[in-house]
């Protein structure tokens, strides 16, 4: 594997998707943090064909995993310490996800309610699909 | 503390429970007459809907309860910029249960998550609506003696009709029960709805005439086709007459079918059938009183 830099202690999260690293790194909200991110875009993978790469120095404990979940459960999280590998962590799709897509329905109660939440609940484990807890209307973006 | 959201809440043997309660006090209303004494029903109604507030409104006063309330966005605070959640606050400390009609989907649910009181959802735009549909179980029940076994035609506009998507859902619980969907080719069951019963096994078919199935039905749901939900003119005047059910439609159908429909109606039901004893509409209205009365002693938790 390419080697960016070792980190000391936190995450590298493998198989993404080609392309979508960069938007992973904005819905982690590293953006707002001080910690030392890596990105490697178009690596070449057997499995893949090209996919990246996100190296994050950060403490076990500051990645919102419901959020990598739910944008693509298929990513591997490596956790770090030590500058090792010393865990592989499964990703399971979130029950239910808070402020971190938004309900587009027009008719929908969030449209107006001020300080509500937008939140999403798992209604269909298979397909992967997530309803608007208040109007149930499903979210298109996957 | 319960609320009622989604006729989905309630499990089939709570729905039959609440359906005794609302067959017993069908049998002796008097027994009831001051079973809510001392309590006091908010209708907040976001949206005017004169019928489902009425509705509630008589349940609650023949229980011998009070109600207050407003009957439209412009007399309540809510024309003031006043959220969901600040009102049903407010309303919690005024009265004991609540009734909420909004013209936003999920609205009811904001405000069963910032009560301190029972919220029944009276109705949250397309959304849902669940009083009318247990408004249409109990009739069901109480005039056919069960909610299995049948084959219940839903016609009209079965794409954007709130009421027969729910009612689906809501019979899919029980067994035996094969359904018929009778529309225009534009305004069939959605695909998610058909889905829902293929993987679930339940038998269904749709046509495009009435006439064509009217013999088979136990029940008809009636419901309105709107004019403006066709693509054309053209189509509107050659398909709405197989949407109008009238005498000589009734001439095919079972001595013994129930005739059901939300109300109000416009042109779908001919007046002509109105005296026809299988003609179930108006009783409906009554049973929806009942089930709410119901409903307001179930979720109040008072026993009589
Ligand atoms: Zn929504």
């Amino acid at each position: 594997m390419l080697n960016v830099g070792r980190i000391k202690e936190g995450f590298v999260l493998d198989h993404i998707k080609a392309g979508q690293c960069l938007s992973l790194y904005h819905m982690l909200k590293l953006d707002q943090r001080n910690c030392t991110v890596a990105m490697i875009l178009n690596v070449v993978s057997k499995k893949m064909g090209k996919k990246d790469i996100l190296k994050v120095e950060c403490g076990v404990d500051e990645l919102n995993f419901d959020v990598l979940a739910f944008i693509d459960h298929k990513i591997t999280v490596n956790v770090i310490k030590g500058e090792e590998i010393i865990d592989k962590m499964p990703l399971e799709l979130p029950g239910e996800i808070s402020g971190i897509i938004y309900c587009r329905n027009p008719r929908c109660i969030t449209s107006i309610e001020q300080g509500l939440p937008h939140i999403f609940i798992l209604a269909d484990m298979d397909e992967q699909v997530y309803r608007c807890k208040y109007c149930e209307e499903k979210h298109e973006h996957r | 503390m319960r609320h009622l959201m989604s006729p989905l809440d309630f499990s089939v043997d709570e729905l039959n429970d609440l359906f005794d309660l609302a067959g017993d006090i069908e049998y002796d209303t008097a027994k009831y007459a001051d079973a809510c004494s001392g309590k006091i029903l908010a209708t907040c109604f976001y949206e005017p809907s004169t019928r489902t507030r009425l509705s509630f409104e008589s349940a609650m006063q023949r229980l011998g309860g009070g109600v207050l309330g407003f009957a439209d966005a412009g007399s309540s605070s809510a024309a003031k910029g006043e959220s969901v959640a600040d009102t049903i606050r407010m309303i919690s400390c005024y009265a004991d249960i609540c009734a909420m009609r909004h013209h936003k989907e999920g609205a009811p649910l904001v405000a069963a998550s910032n009560s301190s009181i029972p919220v029944i959802n009276a109705g949250d735009g397309g959304h849902q609506h669940p009083t009318q549909t247990l408004t249409d179980l109990l009739t069901i029940r109480s005039l056919t003696g069960r909610l299995q076994n049948f084959t219940i035609g839903l016609c009209g506009d079965l794409k954007f009709g709130r009421t027969v998507h729910s009612l689906i859902y809501a019979l899919m619980r029980y067994p035996g029960v094969d359904f018929i969907f009778i529309s225009p080719e534009e305004l069939r069951v959605p695909d998610y709805i058909a889905e829902g019963l293929r993987k679930s096994n339940i038998r269904y078919e749709e046509v495009i005439r009435l006439d064509e199935v009217m013999g088979r039905l136990d029940l008809l749901y009636m419901t309105r086709v709107q004019k403006e939900r066709f693509f054309n003119e053209e189509d509107y005047v050659r398909l709405k007459d197989f949407y109008i059910l009238d005498r000589e439609k009734m001439e095919a159908a079972k001595d013994e079918v129930l005739i059901l429909h939300p109300l109000p109606r416009v042109n779908e039901i001919a007046p002509e059938i109105d005296n026809d004893p299988r003609a179930a509409y108006f009783r409906q209205v009554k049973y929806g009183v009942y089930v709410r009365m119901a409903l307001i002693l179930s979720l109040l938790e008072i026993k009589v």
